[in-house]
């Protein structure tokens, strides 16, 4: 594929991603607008008098039809302007920026144990296949996808937390703890000791994916030549494995990765509320209780557009992996 | 005892000539995993069935020990095999009432996806052009749309029901079989047979109806299956966000009132059961999934 059509692949998926995420943001508009009922009882207080109710109406336009408060929410949106929370009484952006990166951290820290364990784990049942601890290995990775997060996270609170004492059971940092600069926020001991228990859980969740996808692959390599080139050459079964093997079989795994933190964005909701982890998820489910639909709005918007990011990045770096595709496209 | 067979990748015999439902039933019994799943898929169906007649005690009562006080937060005992929540209510009862809201969710929201999603598919992929090109990009659409959060945010929206949550689950999960099946039709609407239909004067519904959907009903139960497991981890998700209805015993619901109330600091046997169930009704929902899976044999990894 040359550089050109590369480009104008690039760009296509750009737009597809950019339409999307319009077409996201109106449903949700929708959401919010077309329930049924008064949309304003959702936003105004049903015990304030008429006058502030008429107030908070018009500075919120929701006294515009419907199509003008449409335009005027996509403008807002272009500029950056997501609105304003009722709860908090701030700019809707002011409490995204550090859920996000809550959200992010503990999003990629999973990411790390459920593929560095899911990829290894995998390797070795390939490798074990057709034994008990091929079998019993593949019931434990089911064992790990059917159980509930948040029903794991109780269980790990209860143990680790409440009975042993051993890690803290809510929130990034202990109370009063001030943290020295950004380093010292995301990096102190104290950060790291909160990251454990909503990382481990969510990364057992997610463990299973990966495993199970890595001993298929490699068992479909196992067939190759390469693979016996390289026994017969006298390398280690070790070597033959995690070498060989397991890098032919890399590349369905680099793409579910991209998905994967597409699909943990939105999933670690249940976790992050269960570790009271303020990330976007925690705030989404606190939104609705507080009624605040600005927020929980915002919070879906900015997750469903992480969302696309990551379905994007993978189309993108397809080809770069796989040489085959490169030369069909 | 020899372990159950999981493997995944080896297709049956089978699979070279049409799929016969007998070849089907020969595999169900053949496969130890399968078996096991099958037996507690159905054991938890009889559970729901006869819910009323097993429970022990009324799951909303609140119950008194000897003493006449409230029995808070009991551990299990002769009088309450599963203990007491903090109301004084009995948790065995609970867990049984609660695989109604389980079973009825599961079934009916993986019934009604996997009918749109095939649906939809055989009409896109048979009819193709504009139509099908829509249908794509709305099942991309889906795609980005975060699950738990659209569901949460629907039942806040439209109120607290069972209803609520399937509609949620069939609202976007008929994107996975809508997407698999219909690159399966793509294939099957060049093959021979539709094409000799077609030259003999079938009509477009009949092609579709008669002779192309009997060859991804395997596909739709495979689906089917899976989303069981997958719509009943949503329900129960929901409910414990505190979003499920406060009117309908349910495992997620149980689950919420142990975190909230503080009980999740010792009170395992509130904990532990409602989920053990999912657990063990996800899993068995995955084992019957996967024999389904080498009889229907397409190259099938996406099932997210």
């Amino acid at each position: 594929m040359g550089s050109r059509s590369r480009l104008r692949f690039i760009l296509r998926r750009l737009l597809h991603t950019g339409v999307t995420v319009w077409l996201v943001a109106s449903i949700v508009f929708l959401m919010f607008r077309l329930i049924p009922g008064d949309p304003a009882a959702m936003l105004v207080d049903a015990t304030f008098p008429s006058s502030l109710r008429l107030e908070i109406l018009q500075r919120f336009g929701l006294d515009q039809p419907l199509h003008v408060q449409y335009v005027a929410y996509l403008a807002n949106l272009a500029r950056g302007d997501l609105g304003w929370s009722f709860f908090y009484n701030r700019p809707v952006t002011d409490i995204i920026g550090g859920a996000l990166v809550n959200t992010l951290v503990l999003a990629l820290s999973s990411f790390l144990v459920a593929y560095g364990l899911g990829i290894a784990g995998g390797v070795v049942l390939a490798w074990k296949r057709k034994t008990r601890i091929d079998t019993y290995g593949t019931l434990l990775a089911l064992v790990f996808r059917a159980s509930p997060a948040f029903w794991t996270g109780m269980l790990a609170l209860m143990l680790f937390s409440y009975r042993l004492d051993w890690l803290p059971h809510a929130g990034l940092r202990t109370p009063g703890y001030a943290a020295a600069g950004l380093l010292g926020k995301y990096l102190s001991y104290d950060f790291l000791v909160h990251l454990t228990l909503p990382t481990l859980v969510m990364g057992l969740y997610y463990v299973g994916y990966p495993m199970l996808l890595v001993r298929n692959t490699m068992l479909e390599v196992f067939g190759e030549e390469f693979i016996e080139f390289a026994r017969a050459r006298g390398l280690s079964e070790w070597r033959v494995m995690f070498v060989h093997a397991l890098r032919n079989a890399l590349l369905p795994v680099v793409t579910a990765a991209t998905v994967f933190l597409g699909l943990a964005l939105g999933g670690q909701i249940v976790v992050e509320y269960t570790f009271s982890w303020p990330g976007l998820g925690r705030e989404i489910v606190l939104a609705t209780q507080h009624r605040d639909y600005p927020v929980a709005q915002a919070m879906f918007l900015v997750l469903a557009a992480g969302i696309s990011l990551m379905n994007l990045l993978a189309d993108l770096l397809y080809p770069y992996l796989d040489p085959r595709v490169r030369a069909h496209a | 005892m020899t372990p159950p067979s999981l493997e995944l990748t080896s297709p049956p015999p089978a699979a070279r000539r049409r799929p016969r439902l007998a070849d089907g039933l020969r595999a169900v019994i053949r496969d130890r995993a399968t078996a096991v799943g099958a037996v507690i898929l159905t054991v938890f169906v009889l559970i729901a069935l006869l819910a009323p007649h097993l429970a022990t005690h009324d799951p909303w009562a609140l119950n008194r020990g000897p003493d006449g006080a409230i029995a808070v937060l009991e551990p299990p005992s002769a009088r309450h095999w599963l203990g007491t929540t903090n109301l004084g209510r009995d948790v065995f009862s609970q867990v049984v009432i609660g695989s109604r809201a389980a079973i009825l969710v599961g079934f009916l929201a993986a019934f009604m996806n996997t009918l749109v999603g095939t649906n939809v598919a055989l009409l896109a992929g048979y009819y193709g052009g504009w139509f099908d090109e829509l249908v794509m990009r709305l099942v991309d659409l889906i795609y980005a749309v975060p699950f738990v959060p659209f569901a949460i945010i629907l039942v806040s929206l439209i109120g607290p029901s069972l209803w609520t949550v399937i509609i949620a689950i069939v609202l976007l999960f008929w994107r996975s079989p809508a997407r698999v099946i219909r690159a399966q039709i793509l294939s099957l609407r060049e093959r021979p047979y539709v094409r000799a239909a077609r030259v003999a004067g079938a009509s477009p519904l009949r092609i579709i109806y008669a002779h192309i959907a009997p060859n991804v009903l395997p596909l739709s139960a495979l689906y089917m299956t899976i989303s069981v497991g997958w719509a009943i981890v949503t329900e129960s998700s929901v409910s414990f966000l505190g979003l499920g209805d406060p009117q309908v015993i349910s495992w997620g619901g149980m689950l919420h009132l142990a975190f909230t109330t503080g009980a999740v600091q010792y009170a395992w046997w509130w904990v532990l059961p409602p989920g053990l169930c999912i657990v063990l009704l996800v899993v068995s929902s995955y084992l019957v999934g996967r024999s389904i899976e080498e009889f229907a044999n397409p190259r099938l990894r996406d099932l997210v």
